[in-house]
Order: structure tokens, then sequence, then C-alpha cells
């Protein structure tokens, strides 16, 4: 702010007119800190004190003295290796599902006539309405070993011997894309909305055809929308807890499952704050260098 | 401004009350399913009708949560359900209150189903389950009758479930598969090679464990269901299950003996009334109606005196004399020295 007021002296023309021009400027701007007072507040609150005393424990050994020991442990156990394996896994595939089903769906949705998107975007959005539990529980039924899918298919002849379809990696991708869905499908969809068509037809005027169309023109558009939603169901994936605890069978450990093991057993801050500390560095490399590979970032934020 | 008027009413009331003490009710936490529901009906109703003493009920009952409220100093609940093992720990963290046994009488409690820090509210058995359709009735021929049987795919084969995420009970039958006779079994386990043994033993039939389960309630479901041919869990939610038409037996034979009971975490908002009220419902009155509604046996002696339930009833609860030989009764010297490694052996297998 106060670089503004300095600036002043520098500028030559209508001095006056520039220095009333600057101090509005300035108190805009401050207004508009103002506005995001309250949520700093909170972020400050909810996010940063907590995320601070969980990095703080996480140091705490169990005889209360400053210590390495949960990181040693979780470097002398392959275990906690492979949780992280598994989440990482779990996410990245979750996300692809999300993108091979979403990106069609959102296509779909922005090529509808306006009075039919509402019908449509309700499906879309009706699972949000049904709690998490439910609908999880509602997978195990369909995907069991006597469950409605199997029966049906062993009825029809599709297959003779149950299949197994829950219970491990597979019942818990089906859940957890079905859970992530919208939160992909939403933000594409309005990016898609935004793209002009005319934009497709002044490709095809000029000799494109509708694939190479799409793919020089449409695509790239689309794809801020797409790595928006991509993230946040990766984030969201991340820590999820529910979907893979039910429908994995005790078999796909993600590292809220590992969190809560150590918690409900051992009563043991530390270790399990170290597993959060490790998870969240552990994302923002994941995601430093995703962004580094997909220049996503300047896909998401429109810089060159 | 009539509202304003109102909610300064209403606030000062509610001071008011939270000013009586005495009149304010207990929270007793349980778990879900028929475990909790058993206790309702055995136990608290009739012990708060019959003590004056109100109480909310809660679920989800958990030592860790609990010492959660006794760490940050927020403590809400007074009674909390818990398994021996977990009571343990949580004194050993400095969680709980000492009982008062001025006021909680155990004079007539089993030898071990109490402590310092918990009264025992029932005696339960980790047995192993199968689908009777697949390996028939108890008892019968061709029936699993121990823990060898549950381990041994080729001659039962089909699909298993094993505990998740927790190593309570899940190294004691392998061990007892292997060849480990019962009474040596936590002499084994306290090495590191003892341990492995009964990892490997798991990670053997690993292939065939189609599920971990992580809940009383989800024993029961699996088997409802038949989604797996066998598995590990607590007898009485197997007997509830049976009852809803689950076609599912177990054995006692090389059973784990163990108890929950309950405990109250230090700093409990009503101390005095929570232990009046656990004296209550430690009273065999309540316990002997316990098995009408989960197959779990008493922990007062006298409850078995008092009971009118039937002589098989009786007969099927793991704390009745002919029963408690067969079993191994969980050691929790072993567990409160071993559990931490042995949960982080544990786990290392579930992830691989």
């Amino acid at each position: 702010m106060t670089a503004i007021g300095i600036e002043k002296t520098g500028q030559s023309e209508a001095p006056l007119h520039a220095e009333e021009l600057h101090r509005q400027q300035a108190r805009e701007q401050w207004t508009l800190l103002g506005l995001a007072v309250p949520a700093l507040i909170i972020v400050c609150l909810i996010i940063l004190i907590p995320v601070g005393w969980l990095f703080y424990l996480s140091f705490v050994g169990n005889d209360g003295e400053l210590s390495l020991q949960h990181y040693a442990k979780m470097v002398q156990y392959k275990s906690y290796a492979r949780v992280f394996a598994t989440t990482f896994q779990v996410s990245v595939l979750t996300t692809g599902i999300c993108i091979l089903i979403g990106y069609p769906l959102s296509y779909f949705l922005a090529l509808l006539p306006p009075r039919w998107v509402g019908f449509f975007m309700l499906a879309v959005l009706l699972p949000f309405w049904t709690s998490l539990l439910v609908r999880t529980y509602a997978w195990l039924v369909l995907l069991q070993k006597n469950g409605l899918l199997n029966d049906f298919a062993m009825q029809v002849g599709l297959w003779d011997t149950p299949v197994k379809l829950v219970h491990n990696m597979t019942g818990t991708l089906i859940g957890m894309a079905h859970i992530m869905l919208p939160f992909l499908v939403l933000p594409l969809y309005n990016a898609m909305k935004k793209i002009d068509r005319d934009l497709m037809y002044a490709a095809g005027n000029l000799g494109a055809s509708p694939v190479s169309a799409f793919w020089r023109v449409y695509f790239p558009l689309s794809l801020p929308g797409m790595v928006a939603g991509s993230l946040i169901v990766f984030v969201l994936c991340l820590g999820f807890y529910v979907t893979p605890a039910v429908l994995g069978g005790g078999r796909v450990i993600m590292v809220a499952t590992q969190i809560t093991a150590i918690l409900e057993n051992q009563f043991d801050w530390g270790a399990a704050s170290a597993l959060g500390v490790v998870l969240l560095i552990a994302t923002m490399l994941f995601l430093y260098i995703a962004g580094r590979l997909f220049k996503f970032d300047a896909a998401l934020f429109g810089k060159n | 401004m009539m509202n304003i008027k109102q909610l300064a009413m209403g606030t000062a009331m509610a001071l008011v009350m939270t000013g009586a003490a005495n009149a304010e009710p207990i929270t007793v936490v349980s778990w879900g399913g028929s475990y909790g529901e058993a206790q309702d009906k055995a136990l608290f109703t009739d012990a708060s009708k019959n003590s004056g003493i109100e109480i909310v009920r809660e679920s989800g009952a958990s030592m860790s949560k609990a010492c959660l409220q006794v760490e940050s100093g927020s403590v809400t609940w007074d009674l909390v359900v818990t398994g021996s093992g977990g009571a343990a720990a949580a004194a050993a963290k400095g969680c709980l209150e000492k009982i008062d046994f001025g006021v909680v009488d155990v004079s007539d409690f089993y030898k071990n189903t109490y402590t310092d820090y918990c009264i025992g509210s029932d005696v339960f058995a980790t047995v192993m389950s199968w689908n009777t359709d697949k390996y028939g009735e108890p008892g019968s021929d061709g029936a699993p009758k121990s823990w060898a049987d549950f381990f041994d795919v080729e001659k039962f084969p089909g699909t298993r479930a094993y505990r998740a995420n927790n190593v309570d009970g899940a190294l004691e039958p392998a061990l007892m598969a292997d060849g480990v006779p019962a009474d040596k079994v936590y002499e084994v386990l306290s090495t590191r090679e003892g341990k492995e043994r009964a990892i490997n033993k798991i990670r053997e039939l690993k292939p065939h464990i189609a599920v971990f389960w992580g809940s009383g309630a989800q024993q029961a479901q699996l088997m409802k269901d038949a989604e797996v041919d066998m598995t590990t869990g607590w007898n009485g939610r197997f007997d509830n299950a049976k009852k809803d038409g689950a076609k599912v037996g177990y054995t006692f034979n090389q059973a784990l003996l163990d108890y929950d009971c309950f405990a109250m975490p230090k700093g409990a908002p009503n101390k005095d009334t929570a232990m009046k009220f656990l004296a209550e419902i430690s009273k065999p009155e309540y316990q002997a109606n316990l098995p009408f509604h989960i197959t779990y046996g008493p922990t007062n002696k006298k409850a078995y005196e008092l009971t009118t339930a039937p002589k098989e009833l009786i007969e099927a609860l793991p704390s009745h004399p002919n029963n408690v030989p067969k079993m191994l009764p969980v050691s929790l010297d072993w567990y409160a020295e071993h559990r931490a490694e042995a949960l982080e052996m544990y786990m290392e297998l579930l992830s691989e």
C-alpha cells in the first residue's frame, strides 16, 4: 500500500488528480482487504494454528521430549510407505476415472439446450443430497458376493461364479469415482459453457476437421476447468476415509485408515500427527511436480 | 425486543439449571449394533429407573476419544464402555479415574474382570464362526473344531475374514493353529520370532481372507450376507446374527476369553453420580438379564444364581464354568507390553 503513496511523486501529468486517484485506489484496496479479513481470521484459526500444532505434536516423542521417533518408525516399518503408495494410487486412479467419465458427460451437458440442462444437472447433483455413508453402503449392497449385481449377472448368464467386485481395489475405485464425479463435472461444465461455439465454426471454416478443431481449439480451452476439477478430486481423495474403509474390505489401507488405527489402538497423537504432516508435504510435493510436468498452473491461472 | 428478552430469560434459566449439578443427567457411552441395544435393555434402562439417575445415551465409545477429551480438558463423557485392553492402555496414559470400591461392590465379581480403573460389564469370547450351510452345524462330524481347521483351506475350502487395523486377538489364533499349546501362546508371542511366526501363519492364509473386518456389526453382517465362509469374531454378535436368520455357528474351543468394562474418563463432569450409576449396573440383578439380549456372560458370579434364563442359554455363555476351560484367557500384561510392536507388524502384513 505504501508503494502507491510513494509512487505519486514520480508521476508528472496532472499531479493533483493522480494523487487523488492513487488515494482512492489505496482506499479501495484496503477496503477489499477488509472484506477478506473474516475469511483470513477463520483460515488462521481453523487451518494454520491446528496445522502448526500438528507439526509440533509430530516432533514430540512419547516421553514428552522433542524427538524424531515417529518419523523413524515410518522408515522402520514398510507399512507406512505402502500406505502412502496406496493413497496416491487410489487418488490418481479415481481422478483418472472421473476425467474419463466426467469429460464426455460435461461436454454433453454443455451442448444440451438450456431447458434440458436442469434435468441432467439434477442427475449429477442428486448423489450430493444423500449421505456419503449411505451411498457407500449402497455400493456394498450392490457389489458384494451375493449382491444385486452378481445375482443379476449370474441369472442372465454373464458369469457363473460370483465376481469379486468389492472388498478390494475395484470396489473402492467404483465407490470413490461415484462420489467424486460431481466435483469434476461442475467446474468442467462451467468452463465448457464459457467456450464460444463460434470458435469451433471458425476453425471449421479455416479447414480444420471436427476432430482437429476439438483437440486444437475446444480441448485447450476446457483445460482450466478440467485441471481445477481434477485437483479438487485428487486432493479430496487423499484424505478419504469412509469409502475405502467400507468398500476396500480392509485391503485398501489409506493414510486416514492408518491414522485411525494408530489413534484407536495407541492413543498416540504424535505418531498420528507425523502421518498427517508427511501426507501434507507429500501432497504439496506431488502437486508441485505435477504442476511442473503438466504446466497446469498456466492452464489454471491463465498465465502463459 | 421481545426476542432479546426471551433469549436473556432462556440463558438465565440455562445457567440456573447447570448450577444444579446433582440433577444433571450423566452421559453413558457404549457401542452400536446389538451390543449397545443389549446393554440398554438389560442394564441402563432399568438401573436408571431404579436409581433415579437420569442418563443420556451415546454411541461410538472409544478410549482414544475419551483420552482426547481428557487431554483437551473438555470431558463430556461420564461412563464409557471399552475392551479390557483399551482400558489398560488408557489407564497407563492417565486418562481414567480410579474406581471407588467403597461405592462399587465387586466382592462377587470373577477374578480378573475388574481393575483399579475399570469394572467388567460382561465376559465375551473371540471365536471362529462359520457358515453352517457350508461346513455343518457345530459339533457335527465335518464341522471345524480348532484354529488349525480355520487356517486349513484344503480341508475347509472357502473364504475367510479376519481382523482389520487392530491386532487384538489376531495373533493368538495363528499360533494355536501353528501347533503352539494354548498355555504357551503368550510366552511364544513375547519374542519377536514368536510374533513373526504368527504373522507368517496369517500371511499363508491371506490370499483366502476376502475381508478384514473392522467392527462387531460387520462380523455379523458378513455372516448374514454369506459374504465369507468363516470369520473370527465375538460370540454374542454371531448368536444375534443367528437370531436374525444367519446360517452361522461357532465353537468355544481355543477361543480367547476376554471382558468388556466400564471406565470413567478423568475429570468426568458428574463423577460422583456416575460412580453411583456404575455401582447400580454392576449389581447381579441387572447382569442376570444380559443373557436374554446378548450371549455375553456376567462378570458378577451372583448373576448366575439370580438369572431366570433357561439352562441352554446359560450354558452358552462364555463365562460359564463348562466353557472357561476350553478357552485361552487374554493376557492384559502381554498387551500392555507388546501391543504397539505387534500392531506395527500386523499393519505391515495387512498393507502388503
